[in-house]
């Protein structure tokens, strides 16, 4: 096949070459290791010779999530990456984009926290992600990559899913996908959205200049009157209800016959899929769910499997344990849920996962 | 009384054609409303009400965008400068500009106007600097005069307890992206037509694709001063404008 480009890359190399290939406007960012390569992969293929798209190095990223909302706010695709202590900067830029409803892209490379913490991955930033991080009653749609090829085709996703529900997406990756090499099957180039395409696409409510219009746009987020910012408030929960109900996404790994269950997204997931194989050696019935999107989070696979009669679930994390609360929220306490994690930039192994299975659930 | 009829040869004035029919909530005496409408005289003058993207901040002027008929984008406090930026980047051919108080530019957006400023941004910034915040009340901005009482400075600005005022004019003409800075008033007749030759000038200036350009108002707010809206025209005069001159302060051309 002609169009089929096989490479071998860096995770972050291919954060930009998705975003130059899906059409993207414009990438605004800020270095921060371990993901400075999106940036500096993107400076490097000068996209604003081929596609048109604007990349900008701005002064933090406080800046650079703002620059993400007002290109966002004229219905341009655009985009910004970050790591951690980056990302607690962008917090309140992704307030404002939730409650304006507007589209973009976000990636968290996600690296050991609090504070300054490492540079080495992490996946402490679930709750930062998935239940707030900036102020107010909002969702940000979460993918969480688990390969290079992941990073890629998340991208693309990532928008697409933005543009269809008017939402920010993050790609919640981490320190090790961004820095691993692997192989990746590029897909081709697209052309970016013409001026009319996006008239067309969003002009009932993006903020591109009047031009024929009779109404202007006003992006806001200010709603001064307790009804209007209920109704604010009312409509986006309406939203995030319907994307509870459509958008789920996971991967289940040998649990058609599973008595115990490991939960892991991203990086953690590849190594339970290790630790499965391992315990199925050895007679254990382990299976591994995947959610590939943490918000929504698929609640009901991982409620069917305790009610059928799961004995136990495991939720492994690089953190101290964060989505073990929807582990738990999903069972309502029918079954044991155990948590097992490293932080500091360790990353455990399939060994320590399988014998943190036996210590915790098996005894 | 007789009723006068008014006749449309006779007519000298009308309420410019942007400014929309929203009831404005600025005090009595506030110099927004007189901005507000010179810049949409300005931009109705320049054939420009389908390009423009207009960036508001937070402050009194949180709700500008009820008032002048171009599409508007509400920004953060602080970050208007920022917004504006990848919208003139993402909008070459649009006229992109920010409207920000002091509170808003030179303190939270400091940061934010400094490098859209240095990097030479193609956006205009309409700076109201009525040296104390409006909308929180009346507390005490960066530009806040010495020994001037505010809320935050009951006792009076101290230059020990609450360091000095800025020049943010003065600061950002020595940046190399800006072209066009100006400080003008619009509290006479006068100074409201030099106001709006300025802003004209500003947007010309940016249009042109000459860099960064800043239009700074020594602005009136006769309710956080505690004065009447003469009195407050009045105290401006004798007090701000000494800290802060009236005049151009750079015009150029972005450096080869």
């Amino acid at each position: 096949m002609a169009d089929r480009e096989v490479k071998l890359m860096k995770g972050n190399e291919v954060i930009a070459h998705a975003a130059v290939r899906c059409g993207c406007d414009g990438y605004f960012g800020y270095p921060i290791t371990p993901q400075s390569e999106v940036m500096e992969t993107l400076m490097e293929l000068k996209p604003w010779e081929t596609t048109g798209m604007v990349v900008l190095q701005a002064e933090s990223e406080v800046s650079s999530i703002n620059m993400v909302y007002g290109g966002a706010a004229t219905g341009k695709k655009v985009m910004t990456s970050s790591s951690s202590p980056g990302v607690s900067l962008m917090s309140e830029g992704l307030s404002y984009l939730a409650a304006c409803e507007l589209p973009c892209l976000v990636v968290n490379c996600q690296r050991g926290g609090p504070g300054l913490g490492t540079i080495q991955p992490s996946q402490g930033d679930y709750f930062q992600a998935c239940k707030g991080g900036g102020h107010g009653d909002y969702h940000l749609i979460v993918l969480a990559p688990a390969s290079v090829q992941e990073m890629y085709d998340f991208v693309e996703l990532g928008f697409d899913l933005a543009f269809k529900y008017r939402i920010p997406s993050m790609l919640l990756a981490d320190g090790a996908i961004g820095q691993m090499m692997e192989k990746v099957v590029l897909s081709p180039q697209k052309p970016r959205r013409s001026d009319e395409q996006i008239v067309q696409e969003c002009g009932s409510w993006a903020a591109h200049g009047k031009g024929g219009r009779k109404q202007r746009n006003i992006v806001t987020s200010l709603f001064m009157q307790p009804d209007e910012l209920e109704e604010v408030n009312n409509h986006l929960q309406a939203k995030y209800r319907q994307i509870e109900a459509a958008e789920v996404r996971y991967e289940e790994f040998m649990c058609d016959d599973a008595e115990y269950v490991l939960v892991a997204f991203g990086l953690s997931a590849r190594i339970c899929s290790a630790t499965v194989e391992m315990a199925r050696e050895e007679g254990i019935k382990l299976g591994l769910l995947r959610p590939i999107t943490l918000y929504p989070y698929p609640y009901e696979p991982l409620k069917k499997m305790a009610e059928r009669g799961v004995k136990g679930f495991m939720s492994v994390e690089l953190n101290t344990g964060q989505m073990i609360e929807d582990v738990r929220l999903a069972v309502e306490g029918q079954t044991p849920v155990a948590h097992y994690g490293r932080t500091g930039g360790i990353i455990f192994n399939p060994e320590s996962v399988l014998e943190a299975l036996k210590n915790n659930l098996l005894k | 009384m007789a009723e006068v009829e008014i006749k449309v040869e006779n007519l000298v004035y009308a309420k410019p054609r942007l400014i929309t029919d929203t009831v404005m909530h600025y005090c009595p005496g506030c110099s927004h409303g007189t901005v507000h409408k010179l810049i949409a005289e300005v931009i109705d003058e320049m054939g420009l009400e389908g390009k423009t993207i207009a960036v508001s901040p937070v402050g009194c002027s949180v709700f500008a965008y009820n008032y002048i008929d171009v599409d508007w984008i509400e920004a953060a406090h602080g970050r208007a400068c920022a917004v504006a930026t990848a919208v003139k980047r993402l909008h070459p051919q649009h006229m992109v500009f920010t409207y920000q108080g002091d509170g808003d530019l030179s303190a939270i957006g400091t940061a934010e106007t400094i490098h859209a400023a240095a990097r030479g941004e193609n956006i205009v910034t309409v700076f109201i600097n009525n040296a104390i915040y409006g909308m929180t009340g009346g507390q005490m901005s960066p530009t806040t005069l010495l020994g001037m009482k505010t809320a935050t400075t009951p006792y009076g600005r101290d230059a020990g307890l609450n360091g000095f005022p800025y020049k943010v004019s003065d600061m950002l003409a020595h940046l190399d992206g800006v072209t066009y800075i100006t400080r003008q008033s619009v509290h006479t007749p006068a100074n409201v037509r030099k106001c709006k030759k300025a802003i004209r000038k500003a947007f010309e200036n940016s249009l042109a694709g000459n860099g960064y350009s800043m239009v700074e108002v020594v602005a009136t707010c006769s309710s956080g001063w505690k004065l009447t809206p003469v009195e407050a025209n009045k105290w401006l005069e004798e007090n701000l404008l000494s800290v802060y001159p009236l005049g151009d302060i750079k015009c150029s051309n972005l450096p080869k």
